[in-house]
């Protein structure tokens, strides 16, 4: 993925930055619980100074932080928490179940993502959900581990990659 | 019923630290370890609850990333440093 | 009322967590081998960590300790899966058990 904010400082750098100051005073002002003017003071010069280290380090871009996806991510953490306590309590069945139930498995996956950032929301998603995790990544599969056959043969049926894809699409 | 949590995740780091120094492999150690963690966090946080001070958060905070930050640290470690597979490093 | 009901719905949260927690407790000592166990493990650090953290949010109300709970919640939810790769990554290079190879599935 090639880094693009700082070489262009167009309309979309400054959004980024924009967007990265609003998150940290955010944070800063969440966090900290104290509004003297002095403590405000500290909090402005250090949320300036991170914007000017994060500049020079060049990951202000899309990738550091996806606003083009976030009006339809708001739909996939849905389905994603319904997804999660699910498989949350398969899991808690079968560890009550004991050895006999799981069948520990692995296999490799194809990935249908165009961008890094979708391949990592795939991956992490795939991890989030307990029951399976994605163990190694290269250029076009994940290799998954899952604690039954039932895991693997829904991962295969591809909804969580088809809504990965809607999402970066 | 916070008392009651507090002893429930009392009870779960035993079975943490228990797996910690049962586990067969360093990489059992490593997950149990980061499992002890993770309740470090959330008895911090319950704890504050409980005793009436709520300035245990920002601990429990900066708790979570030191338990994070050296997990990774340790499997960065230890990842290609297994003697019999020298020869698989990408 | 309305505080019955929140301190009702937070006990809910808060004993469905420690059920949780127990359970993925027990699946850490209990599965044959280091890839089962981070499943169980996985289960202590999604479900039962958000939702004792929901309890206590609860029991907060709104203000700063809610939105500092749900910092610790969100930091949970996004280190965790990233921690468990790593293990699982470090454990495949370091020639754990699995074979990538074995494809038993397809």
């Amino acid at each position: 993925m090639k880094l693009q904010s700082g070489s262009e400082p167009g309309a979309d750098a400054l959004k980024y930055r924009l967007s990265l100051f609003l998150l940290l005073v955010v944070l800063w002002l969440g966090n900290s619980g104290l509004y003297s003017f002095l403590l405000l003071g500290f909090g402005l010069a250090s949320v300036i100074f991170v914007i000017w280290v994060s500049h020079c380090l060049a990951v202000v871009d899309q990738e550091s932080q996806p606003l083009h996806l976030a009006r339809r991510l708001p739909k996939f953490f849905g389905w994603l928490i319904v997804k999660i306590i699910r498989s949350n309590i398969d899991v808690v069945r079968l560890i009550w179940l004991g050895n006999r139930a799981i069948s520990p498995c692995s296999t490799r996956l194809p990935l249908g993502q165009k961008s890094d950032l979708g391949r990592v929301i795939y991956a992490n998603a795939i991890t989030l959900t307990p029951g399976t995790v994605a163990m190694d990544m290269d250029d076009d599969t994940v290799l998954v581990h899952a604690l039954t056959r039932e895991g693997i043969e829904d991962l295969q049926e591809g909804e969580m990659r088809r809504r990965v894809a809607e999402l970066e699409r | 019923m916070l008392t009651v949590v507090v002893i429930a995740l009392l009870v779960v780091m035993v079975m943490a630290l228990s797996r910690a120094l049962l586990g067969p492999t360093i990489y059992d150690r490593i997950l149990a370890v980061n499992v002890f963690g993770t309740k470090t966090v959330l008895l911090i946080a319950v704890v504050g609850f409980l005793f009436g001070r709520p300035d245990f958060l920002d601990i429990a905070l900066v708790y979570a990333l030191i338990n994070f930050i050296s997990v990774i640290g340790v499997l960065r470690y230890f990842e290609y440093s297994n003697d019999r597979h020298q020869g698989d490093n990408p | 009322m309305i505080a019955l009901l929140l301190e009702g719905v937070s006990v809910l949260c808060l004993g469905t967590g420690i059920f949780l927690l127990v359970s993925g407790g027990v699946g850490l000592l209990r599965f044959p081998e280091v890839f089962s166990r981070m499943h169980a493990a996985g289960v202590t650090e999604t479900l039962a960590a958000s939702l004792i953290l929901l309890g206590l949010m609860l029991l907060a109300g709104w203000g700063i300790v809610m939105f500092k709970l749900l910092l610790i919640l969100l930091f949970i939810l996004i280190t965790s899966p990233t921690a468990s790769h790593a293990l699982a990554k470090s454990a495949v290079h370091g020639g754990l058990g699995v074979d990538p190879d074995r494809n038993e599935t397809s």
